[in-house]
């Protein structure tokens, strides 16, 4: 379980976060949603320790998160797989030393074990075929799933996603959607999803947490987001003339 | 390795070629500046050695460097900066300053005095083709002053120049390159900033290090 407990941030005199506290649990795929701007990204961040809070408190279990030095962050941040919004490959690396980077850099595995694994974690995300190529010259949809065979590698207990599904067509980023409501329910992860997506709300959401304006505003599941009267989430959920005329 | 390779090897070409041309330079102004009898002509030789070996290599070969090297540093590490692969190795728990920047100091304070002795060799060889070539001064006259009232610890000097500009080169540029915010724009910004004040570094202490060293 992953807890921010009155969390601020602010960037000068900008209040991105205004004592946000949500609590993400695990085996579940945890929304964060909102607006571009409201302060997703600035959350995460905060959560993985990207960014130092100004108050509050970031808890991995029992363990105080956001007071830990580096070094003590080190332990947690091994159990910590993270898929960034472009992928965030490592350009100079193939696909298949990709995944392999942090097992060479915190385990003692032979060379044929790493491959062993990043071979079980690429084809988890289905990509087989792809080992020898540079993120240069794949899809967005695949350096998505790469990304992910990455954050599986050393079988991670929380997983965050930051907007997994941007700048993906709607049938990639649905199979991104299962494959990470999959692998969470598999090996029991904390998912934390960074997304203003609706399919992936809709499909993935066993909890959702909506920040508006660096407040957490509203939470509930994908059933209740829809039936919900808070005015401010019904303006984002149902943004568009369809989706109005469907509710 | 890679990045021995990366920013040394990768500099082989340019610093011989800049080199070579740079002795060759030398060593026709100094006969031009040589209009008395009373000079002896060996002195080509030995002032094209002495400008070389303390100034011209470890100095201006350090500055080339730090265009080539300084924004090939900066830009990669921006690079990576904006494209979140720097966050990336910091959430796997590696401290990608220590990772990324550390390795990249110690490949340009490794390779860069084995450059400078080769640009040293390359601009005697461009001073010695091009006084021979042209006539200006006969071969065994030019060996003779390279030879001529040489001390070793003018190539120490240079050698401990070439170190201290290599680390600054690097840590200077690769800081700008760290802390770089934004996109592609920052990303160019940042690469100028690498070249232009590890530049200013090298000119700053290339005083400081005549005046400890020499004076």
């Amino acid at each position: 379980m992953i807890e921010a407990k009155n969390v601020s941030k602010s960037f000068g005199d900008n209040l991105v976060l205004d004592e946000v506290s949500v609590r993400f649990e695990p085996g579940k795929c945890n929304l964060i949603i909102g607006q571009s701007g409201s302060g997703k990204t600035v959350l995460m961040k905060c959560l993985v320790g990207l960014f130092e809070i100004d108050s509050g408190k970031v808890l991995y279990g029992d363990r105080v998160f956001s007071k830990m030095s580096f070094d003590e962050m080190k332990m947690i941040r091994q159990e910590i797989g993270m898929l960034f919004q472009g992928g965030a490959l490592f350009d100079s690396m193939t696909v298949e030393e990709n995944v392999m980077f942090p097992l060479s850099m915190f385990t003692n595995q032979t060379p044929a074990e790493k491959l062993e694994r990043a071979n079980f974690c690429l084809s988890r995300v289905k990509l087989e075929n792809a080992n020898k190529l540079f993120p240069a010259e794949i899809s967005g949809g695949m350096k998505k799933r790469v990304a992910i065979a990455r954050a599986i590698a050393m079988n991670p207990k929380y997983l965050f996603c930051d907007e997994p599904n941007s700048g993906l067509d709607p049938l990639t980023a649905n199979v991104i959607d299962i494959l990470i409501s999959e692998i969470t329910q598999e090996y029991n992860i904390t998912t934390v999803v960074n997304t203003h997506d609706m399919n992936s709300v809709i499909e993935i959401g066993d909890r959702i947490s909506y920040i508006h304006k660096g407040k957490l505003w509203w939470q509930g599941d994908n059933e209740s987001i829809l039936k919900s009267d808070n005015p401010e989430l019904n303006e984002f959920v149902f943004a568009t003339e369809l989706t109005r005329k469907l509710k | 390795m890679v990045e021995i390779d990366n920013l040394g090897l990768d500099s082989v070409g340019i610093v011989a070629f800049i080199s070579t041309f740079m002795g060759a330079v030398l060593c026709i102004q100094m006969a031009f500046n040589i209009d008395t009898p009373l000079v002896p002509l060996y002195t080509i030789g030995f002032v094209t050695r002495q400008s070389v070996v303390l100034e011209f290599s470890p100095t201006i070969i350090s500055l080339i460097l730090a265009g080539k090297v300084g924004s090939r540093v900066a830009s990669e590490l921006g690079t990576m900066r904006v494209t979140e692969q720097i966050d990336a190795i910091e959430i796997i728990g590696i401290n990608p300053a220590t990772y990324l920047i550390f390795p990249k100091v110690v490949a340009a304070v490794l390779v860069n005095p084995i450059l400078i002795l080769m640009s040293m060799m390359m601009a005697i060889f461009g001073g010695w083709l091009a006084g021979v070539t042209t006539g200006l001064v006969a071969s065994s006259t030019y060996i003779y002053g390279i030879k001529a009232f040489f001390d070793s610890y003018d190539i120490v000097y240079a050698m401990i120049k070439t170190v201290v500009f290599a680390f600054l080169i690097v840590s200077i540029s690769g800081y700008h390159g760290f802390y770089t915010k934004g996109g592609a724009l920052e990303v160019g910004a940042s690469s100028t900033k690498g070249v232009v004040h590890s530049s200013i570094a090298i000119i700053v202490f290339n005083l400081i290090l005549t005046q400890l060293l020499l004076a």
